[in-house]
C-alpha cells in the first residue's frame, strides 16, 4: 500500500506535463468585474424564486421522466451487451458509444427526430448501455465461480446463469444502477441546455437574462432532489418509477421518418461526395477540416484535459479530510458532506456556464469547473475510503496524520479514481466547447449552427477516438500501477 | 423482474410510434430574452388560430440551427427567421417561401456597442481601434448579431474577426449581447437595433457602461417563411390566408411581441443579397 517509485514517477511526469500545459494555456479572466456576478448569484441563491417559474415543476418532472427512462433502456441494453462482453467487436461497439458525449447523442438525434421525446432518452440511453456493459461485465467476471461449477450438467444455461451467478452478482449490479441513476439526472438537466425541456432550459434561459433568484430556485431544487434520491428512490419503488416515466416526457412534436432517411443517406455525406466532385474533392474537404477545425480543437482539448486532471487530483487531496472521521468532529464532516454534495451534483457543464459568464471566456472557467466537480466526487470517494482506515491511538495529529498515516495508505485508491476519470474529464473536456471554448465541441456546435452535419460529424468522430485513446493509456498506466478500482464503488 | 423489464420495454418503444395531428405549428428564431419565449408567442399562436380556423401551436426552439432544423423537418410548418436562418431554411427545403417582413426589415441595422472603459465614441464609420479588443457577436447563425458585422469587420480591416480582435465569442442571442458588454465581459460587442431599442425604452440598459459606437448601413433581415406543402395540407389558399393574417395583424401588443410596427408581404427574391453575403464569408456553401 505504500508509495512505490513507479507512482510518484508517474505523478511528477503528469504535473510537468500539466505545468507544461498551462503554458499554452489561455488563462485570463477578462472581466472587468467578475466578483460583483458572483455576488449577485450567491443573492439569488439565498433569495430563492420559487413562483416566478410558471414551468418548475413540469421542468422537474421533466428531468425526472427522461433520467428514468433513459438509465433504464441504458441498463437493460447493457445488461444484455454485458452477456456477450467477451467479443472483441461488442467491447469495442461499447467503447465508442460510450465514448460520445451525451450532448453530442442529442444534438444529433435533433435533427432527425427534432423535438421528440425519443431524442433526449436515446441520448442518455445509448452511452449509457456502453458503460452498463462494461461495469456489469466486470462484475459478473468477479463474482464467484464456486456455485455453478455444483451445478448439475443437466442444468441449462440460463438457469445456470440467473440462479448461480446473479444471486452473487445483484448487489453490487444495483449499487452500481442506482450511483448511475444520479448521474442519469445530472445528464438529463443538462440535455435542456441544447432545448429538451428539462432543468437546464430553464436554468440556461434565466442565467443569461441575469435572473439570479430564478437560477437560485431552480440549482437548490435540484441539490435536494440529487441529496434525497436515497429516501424516494427506494429499490422497491424503482420499477414504478420506471414504467410510469414514460408517460411523463411531454409529447414533443411527431417524428418525420423521412427525415431519418435524409440524415443517413444526405445530410452526413460529406459535401464534396454529395455534390460529386469525387475523390480529390473529398481530400481537400477533409485536409481543410482537419488543419482548421480538427486540429486546434484537438490540441485545446488535450491541454485543457492535462490541466484539469491534475487540478482534479488537487482539489481531491485538498477535499477528501472535509468528510474523513481523522479530522475534525461531526458538525465540520456534515458541512464537509454538503460542500461535497453541491460539488458533485452540479455537473461540470452548468459550473463552466455559470464561470464563463462571470469571468469571461478563457479556458479558466472550464478548468476550475471541471476540477471542482471531479475533485468533489473523487474526494467523497477517498473520504469514504479513508474511514475504513483504523489509526493506531497515539497517531499523531493534524497535518502530520495527514501527510504521514494517511496520504500513503489512501495515494494508490487516489490514483486509481483519478485515471479512471480522466478519460471522462475529457469527454466533458470536449463538450465544454459547446459554451464557446475552443475545443472540440466548439467546432461540432459550429458546424450544426451552420447546418453542415457532415463536418459535425467527423469532428464528433474524432472526439470519440480521442477519448478511447484516453482511455487506454489511462488502462495501460493503471496496469502499470497494478491500481485496480473495485467496480461497484462508483469509478465512473 | 424479466415481466417488469418486458413491460418497461415495450413502453420505451411505445414512444417510437409517431402520432400525426394535423396542428400547424410555428416557431421563431430565440433571439432575445429566452425566459419569455412563450408568452411572447403564445398570444401570437392564438391570433393565428383564430384567422386561419385551425389549432395553431407555437414551440419554442434553444438556437437557431434548432429553428432551421425544425423547419427542415415539417415539424413547424412557418417560422419567424432572421435573414440568414431564412435563407438557410428556404435552400434546404424546396418550395418554401418568405411571407411576410416586418416594415422595418428592409432597412434592419447592426449596432456596435461598447463598454466605458474603452473610451470608445460614436462614429460614422467602424473604429479602427477595435483592433485588438475582446468581442462577441450573437448567435452563430444570426443576420444582425453575426452575418453583417462580420462582413463589415472583415471589410474594414481586411482580416477574419478572429485575427482582428484578441478574443471572439458568441453570446447566443442579443440580449445577452446587450448584458455581456454591459458587464466588460466583452469590450466590443454587435447587437440587432431593435433588441437595443426596445432594452433601452424598458430602462434595461445601463447607458452609463454601454454606448453606441456604430451603425451598419441598412439590409434585409427577418422574415416570416412557409413551407410550400402546407396547402395539400390545410387546404387549397391555406397559404394567402397565413399572408393575409399577418399583413393584417394590427394589434399593436402583439405587433410589440417582434418587435415591429407593422408586416408587409415579402419575396425570396428579397432576400438575396443576404444570401451572396454568407457565401462570401463562408457561412454557407
Amino acid at each position: 500500500m505504500f508509495l512505490s517509485s513507479t507512482s510518484v514517477r508517474i505523478t511528477a511526469a503528469f504535473v510537468a506535463i500539466a505545468i507544461l500545459c498551462l503554458f499554452a494555456a489561455d488563462l485570463a479572466i477578462t472581466t472587468i468585474n467578475p466578483w460583483q456576478d458572483l455576488a449577485a448569484l450567491f443573492l439569488g441563491m439565498v433569495t430563492p424564486d420559487f413562483f416566478s417559474l410558471e414551468h418548475i415543476g413540469t421542468a422537474l418532472l421533466r428531468t425526472l421522466a427522461f433520467a428514468f427512462t433513459g438509465v433504464a433502456l441504458g441498463s437493460i441494453s447493457g445488461f444484455l451487451l454485458a452477456l456477450v462482453f467477451r467479443f472483441r467487436a461488442v467491447r469495442m461497439f461499447c467503447a465508442f458509444i460510450r465514448a460520445i458525449h451525451e450532448l453530442f447523442w442529442a444534438l444529433i438525434f435533433l435533427q432527425f427526430f427534432g423535438f421528440h421525446p425519443l431524442t433526449g432518452v436515446l441520448a442518455i440511453a445509448i452511452p449509457y448501455a456502453g458503460i452498463f456493459a462494461k461495469v456489469y461485465s466486470e462484475i459478473l467476471d468477479e463474482t464467484d465461480p464456486t456455485p455453478e461449477r455444483v451445478l448439475s450438467r443437466k442444468v441449462d444455461v440460463l438457469s445456470s446463469f440467473l440462479y448461480a451467478r446473479i444471486p452473487d452478482a445483484l448487489p453490487h449490479l444495483i449499487t452500481y444502477t442506482s450511483y448511475r441513476l444520479e448521474c442519469g439526472l445530472r445528464s438529463s438537466a443538462v440535455l435542456g441546455f441544447v432545448g429538451l425541456p428539462t432543468l437546464g432550459y430553464y436554468l440556461e434561459s434565466s442565467f443569461s437574462q441575469g435572473y439570479y433568484s430564478e437560477v437560485g430556485a431552480l440549482l437548490l431544487l435540484f441539490y435536494v432532489l440529487i441529496a434525497t434520491l436515497r429516501l424516494w428512490a427506494r429499490p422497491r419503488l424503482i420499477p414504478l418509477y420506471v414504467i410510469a416515466a414514460p408517460f411523463f416526457l411531454g409529447d414533443g412534436l411527431p417524428i418525420v421518418w423521412g427525415n431519418v432517411v435524409r440524415f443517413f443517406t444526405q445530410d452526413i455525406v460529406p459535401s464534396p461526395l454529395r455534390d460529386g466532385e469525387g475523390l480529390p474533392g473529398l481530400w481537400h474537404w477533409l485536409s481543410d477540416l482537419a488543419v482548421n477545425q480538427a486540429m486546434p480543437g484537438i490540441w485545446n482539448t488535450l491541454v485543457l484535459t492535462q490541466i484539469a486532471l491534475v487540478l482534479t487530483g488537487l482539489v481531491t487531496l485538498m477535499a477528501f479530510p472535509l468528510i474523513s472521521r481523522h479530522f475534525g468532529g461531526p458538525t465540520r464532516r456534515g458541512l464537509g458532506h454538503v460542500v461535497l454534495v453541491i460539488a458533485r451534483s452540479t455537473p461540470e457543464y452548468v459550473i463552466a456556464y455559470i464561470l464563463l459568464q462571470l469571468w469571461g471566456p478563457s479556458m479558466l472557467p472550464a478548468i476550475v469547473a471541471l476540477a471542482l466537480h471531479n475533485g468533489g466526487i473523487i474526494g467523497h470517494l477517498i473520504g469514504r475510503r479513508s474511514n475504513e482506515i483504523t489509526l493506531r491511538p497515539d497517531a499523531p495529529k493534524g497535518i502530520e496524520r495527514y501527510g504521514y498515516e494517511l496520504l500513503p495508505r489512501l495515494y494508490s485508491p487516489f490514483l486509481a479514481f483519478l485515471f479512471y476519470r480522466w478519460e471522462i474529464i475529457m469527454r466533458e473536456t470536449a463538450i465544454l466547447g459547446i459554451l464557446g471554448i475552443y475545443t472540440l465541441g466548439f467546432f461540432v456546435d459550429s458546424a450544426i449552427q451552420n447546418i453542415q452535419f457532415d463536418k459535425a460529424m467527423v469532428l464528433i468522430l474524432v472526439t470519440a477516438f480521442l477519448n478511447i485513446g484516453v482511455d487506454a493509456i489511462s488502462r495501460r498506466v493503471r496496469a502499470r500501477l497494478r491500481l485496480k478500482v473495485s467496480m461497484t464503488c462508483e469509478g465512473h | 423482474m424479466l415481466k417488469q423489464i418486458r413491460r418497461a420495454l415495450l413502453l420505451s418503444l411505445a414512444l417510437v410510434a409517431p402520432v400525426m395531428a394535423d396542428t400547424f405549428v410555428f416557431t421563431a428564431i430565440p433571439d432575445n430574452d429566452e425566459t419569455r419565449l412563450r408568452e411572447r408567442f403564445q398570444s401570437v399562436a392564438d391570433y393565428l388560430s383564430e384567422q386561419l380556423d385551425v389549432d395553431v401551436r407555437y414551440v419554442p426552439v434553444k438556437s437557431y440551427a434548432a429553428a432551421v432544423s425544425a423547419f427542415r423537418n415539417n415539424q413547424v410548418q412557418l417560422a419567424w427567421f432572421g435573414g440568414l436562418s431564412g435563407v438557410q431554411a428556404r435552400q434546404l427545403v424546396p418550395g418554401s417561401e418568405a411571407i411576410a417582413q416586418g416594415k422595418e426589415d428592409t432597412q434592419f441595422i447592426t449596432y456596435f456597442i461598447a463598454h466605458k472603459s474603452t473610451g470608445l465614441e460614436h462614429s460614422d464609420t467602424l473604429p479602427k481601434a477595435i483592433k485588438g479588443m475582446t468581442f462577441t457577436f450573437g448567435s452563430k447563425g444570426s443576420t444582425s448579431g453575426r452575418l453583417m458585422p462580420e462582413y463589415y469587420i472583415r471589410q474594414t480591416f481586411g482580416e477574419a474577426p478572429e485575427d482582428v480582435f484578441s478574443r471572439v465569442g458568441f453570446s447566443g442571442n442579443h440580449s445577452r449581447t446587450i448584458r455581456l458588454v454591459e458587464s466588460g465581459t466583452y469590450q466590443v460587442g454587435a447587437v440587432n437595433y431593435a433588441v437595443w431599442n426596445s432594452e433601452l425604452d424598458a430602462g434595461k440598459i445601463d447607458t452609463d457602461a454601454v454606448k453606441v459606437i456604430w451603425e451598419t448601413p441598412s439590409y434585409q433581415d427577418y422574415q416570416w417563411t412557409i413551407r410550400g406543402d402546407v396547402n395539400e395540407r390545410f387546404g387549397d389558399g391555406f397559404k394567402d390566408k397565413v399572408k393575409q393574417a399577418l399583413v393584417n395583424m394590427d394589434d399593436p401588443e402583439l405587433l410589440k411581441k417582434f418587435p415591429r410596427s407593422a408586416f408587409i408581404p415579402a419575396n425570396n427574391s428579397d432576400y438575396d443579397s443576404i444570401r451572396e453575403t454568407a457565401k462570401q464569408i463562408g457561412i454557407i456553401d
